[in-house]
């Protein structure tokens, strides 16, 4: 009934696997998915353990919408401590694979320990065993799910990966399920390449039932309606993507450009959404070919893409003919403005590189522009990069290092570093354009001064996914606010936070919260499950999830020092565009923050805010 | 009127809400592994198919029955498996050249669609039109109109 109410816990060490019953105590107090994977790890491993060793866990959670008819009710979280972060790590993703873990009868798969070799997970509704992987270790993501596919003689099987990136340590690497959803973000595929874990693979033919169906398809089909009328959900996302936003945020002067150097990208215009749709002079075609949903999803806003097979980077290589998961606009950002590149088909085969080695995206581009950063002042030379002229603007330097990182080779193991370790080792660690060592996504703060706020306080490290004040600070939902304005931005930010760990912890995608507000998910929710799930709980529960992801922060060794941004976006000013002469004022906002979330002065949560959300 | 599922693979994102729904009508459950309508996509080409029985007027699977466990559902001319009378021998199966009626091995008898008794569930679900359901005398009737704009030279203006 929405939850499977069983846990699948495999000991990589000792190559057991055991069927446990779902905490449900827990199970109410934290719902799902992000929120429940992360009370079982919060519960299960030492807050300061290295992110590498055997005695971190990594945790694959499906939420109690998983799998049901609500609409984008096909997502799973994956919860560990970040390899890029150290911090907790709950990355998000589509796809099909969580629905298929939820059909298959788990709600959540928790794996412990290290394999002694390579092995890989196979769950058929409910029976799991360990395989060796031997042979699909040094595989990319592409070629592990066609081999598992073939070996199992199960075409319907549903796969999620490490590419070669996560084997090699690169400490960005994603989980890639589906050949190209992603659990992007913190390190959780480098966490599963250092557990010697290459992939799991499920088949679930059992089916999930809900509370109340009659309750739930009225709650459903209501909220489905939301999605279709609106603006965003409706025709902006189906039609261009996340790519909506390439023009938008350019106009905006929020556009971080070379390594956050400038706010505005000159050649935005060029790798937009528009012209993703456009036929290229060159074959007539254009580099969108599809819009394709994931698992239950009414918006439909992938990108699907295929390159111009007389494009230098594929010229002889059929294996990037196939069409693959194009740019999404956090990817044409990173990959595209922030390393000054305006090369559409070079920042689409970048992002097949990183979806067929399994590498975030916005953490692997922005690293490249810190390096071409260091690179340009002579702190890098080609001495360092075998030969790379790594300049801002270099399409070849993208792609080369693309291909080099997704193999842990030469220079690109150096750019699989990460930005903050990359630009410590050359001595200038204020190129590090990020927040607790995570990359900052493509929203620059001096333009949109919540998300400031936003990335300092993220429990993950720099992210625009715990609380896109974006919708309210330039898109006007749910109501307008002025980006430039630090009033009310505290409380617009817990606001969001709160919210959005009630969405993901639901199983469902936030993109819906461009339509949906939590009046439309808790009737969901509710019909779905048992307990009485108001939107009141839902705000609670999501209080009480971050208060939890921040204890944890804080008891890994975090502080209040940590909630902080670059010198460069406190002290130097934009140099273009609407928020020309502004910095993030920062300072202006956190205390208060502190003050709403009822936490210290030093950031850590009071007494009464941690009974008051029986933590 | 006799009504057809009529299906544009070209408006499919491959949702799964389709699936999601049949096997909801059918089984009680949202299972896709027991959809009788099903999507396919062609990851290369991204192209999404969804694919179910077009109710052959003189069906295979009917013919081939040895126990006449298929019949006519004279209202909406599905071609309806009568569980009650099914065997299980798969026979059927063997005889459809689509591959659209299937055995389940949960029950013990063989799926196919049918047509939820004129009320299909699928295309009810489906959120961008890929899947309708038309008269079934005119399923080219969409295919007609966009060859006739094509072809219409425009001898008169405006």
């Amino acid at each position: 009934m929405g939850w499977a109410r069983k846990i699948l816990r495999v000991n990589l060490t000792a190559g057991t696997v055991k069927s446990e019953p779902l905490n449900m105590e827990w199970a109410q107090k934290y719902l799902g998915s992000r929120g429940l994977g992360t009370k079982y790890l919060v519960e299960e491993i030492d807050p300061k353990v290295d992110p590498l060793s055997p005695d971190n866990k990594l945790i694959f959670a499906t939420g109690p919408l998983t799998g049901t008819m609500a609409s984008t009710g096909g997502r799973y979280t994956v919860i560990t401590k970040g390899a890029l972060t150290g911090a907790i790590a709950c990355s998000n993703s589509g796809g099909f694979f969580g629905a298929e873990l939820k059909y298959a009868g788990w709600d959540m798969i928790i794996f412990e320990g290290k394999a002694p070799s390579p092995v890989f997970l196979y769950v058929e509704n409910g029976t799991a065993r360990l395989l060796p992987a031997d042979h699909l270790w040094g595989k990319s993501v592409w070629d592990t799910e066609h081999a598992i596919k073939a070996q199992l003689q199960d075409p319907l099987v549903r796969v999620s990966t490490i590419g070669v990136s996560g084997e090699k340590g690169v400490k960005y690497a994603c989980i890639v399920n589906d050949l190209h959803r992603a659990a992007g973000r913190s390190g959780v595929g480098t966490v599963m390449g250092s557990k010697n874990l290459k992939a799991v693979a499920v088949r679930g033919t059992e089916g999930v039932k809900v509370r109340d169906f009659k309750e739930f398809f009225a709650a459903s089909n209501a909220a489905k309606a939301v999605l279709s009328g609106n603006a965003v959900t409706g025709q902006g996302l189906p039609t261009y993507g996340t790519q909506v936003l390439m023009n938008v945020i350019n106009e905006t002067g929020a556009m971080p450009t070379r390594n956050h150097r400038d706010i505005q990208f000159e050649g935005a215009h060029k790798i937009s959404a528009e012209a993703m749709a456009e036929k290229r002079p060159t074959d007539g075609k254009s580099n969108l070919v599809a819009n394709q949903a994931c698992f239950g999803c009414t918006i439909a806003c992938g990108r699907v893409s295929m390159i111009d097979k007389n494009h230098y980077t594929v010229q002889n290589r059929p294996e990037y003919w196939g069409a693959s998961g194009g740019l999404e606009y956090e990817a044409a950002w990173a990959l595209g403005s922030n390393t000054g590149v305006d090369d559409l088909e070079a920042l689409t085969f970048a992002n097949f590189i990183c979806n067929e080695q399994g590498m975030d995206p916005i953490s692997f581009g922005a690293t490249v522009s810190a390096a071409m950063e260091l690179f340009e002042i002579g702190a890098i030379t080609t001495e360092q990069t075998g030969g790379i002229e790594l300049r801002f603007g270099s399409a070849e330097a993208l792609t080369q290092l693309a291909e080099l990182t997704g193999k842990g080779e030469g220079f690109g193991a150096e750019i699989g570093l990460g930005s903050k370790l990359l630009c410590e080792k050359y001595g200038h660690p204020e190129f590090h354009m990020g927040v607790k060592g995570q990359e900052f996504p493509a929203y620059d703060s001096r333009g949109i001064q919540g998300m400031g706020l936003t990335y300092a306080t993220s429990n993950r490290g720099a992210c625009h996914l715990r609380s896109y004040t974006v919708a309210s600070e330039i898109l006007g939902i749910p109501e307008k606010t002025d980006p430039l304005a630090t009033d009310g931005k505290a409380g617009l930010v817990k606001a969001f936070q709160d919210a959005t760990a009630a969405f993901d912890s639901a199983g469902i995608c936030i993109f819906t919260s461009f339509a949906w507000s939590l009046q439309d998910v808790a009737p969901q929710v509710d019909a779905a499950i048992e307990g009485g799930w108001s939107v009141d709980r839902l705000v609670e529960t999501g209080e009480r999830i971050w208060n939890l992801e921040r204890q944890f922060n804080l008891a890994a060794g975090f502080t209040a020092k940590d909630d902080t941004l670059p010198k460069r976006l406190l002290s130097e000013p934009a140099n273009s565009g609407p928020a020309k002469g502004r910095v993030n004022d920062l300072s202006k906002m956190l205390p208060e923050y502190y003050e709403i979330r009822g936490w210290t002065a030093d950031g850590i949560p009071t007494n009464e805010t941690l009974a008051r959300l029986a933590l | 009127m006799q009504r057809s599922l009529n299906i544009d693979p070209g408006k499919c994102t491959g949702c799964r809400q389709c699936e999601m729904a049949c096997s909801y009508e059918k089984e009680g459950a949202f299972n896709p592994s027991k959809s009788r309508i099903k999507v396919f996509t062609f990851d290369a080409e991204a192209r999404f198919v969804p694919y179910t029985c077009t109710q052959c007027a003189e069906a295979w699977c009917m013919q081939a029955c040895p126990v006449d466990a298929i019949k006519v559902n004279l209202a909406t001319g599905a071609k309806e498996v009568h569980a009650d009378l099914c065997v299980g021998c798969k026979v059927c199966t063997i005889a459809c050249p689509f591959g659209t009626i299937n055995y389940n091995a949960s029950s013990g008898k063989v799926q196919k669609c049918d047509l939820c008794e004129g009320d299909p569930a699928c295309a009810k679900a489906c959120p961008t039109q890929a899947i309708t359901y038309v008269d079934s005398n005119w399923t080219g009737l969409d295919k007609m109109r966009a060859w006739a704009a094509k072809t219409d030279t425009g001898s008169h203006v405006n």
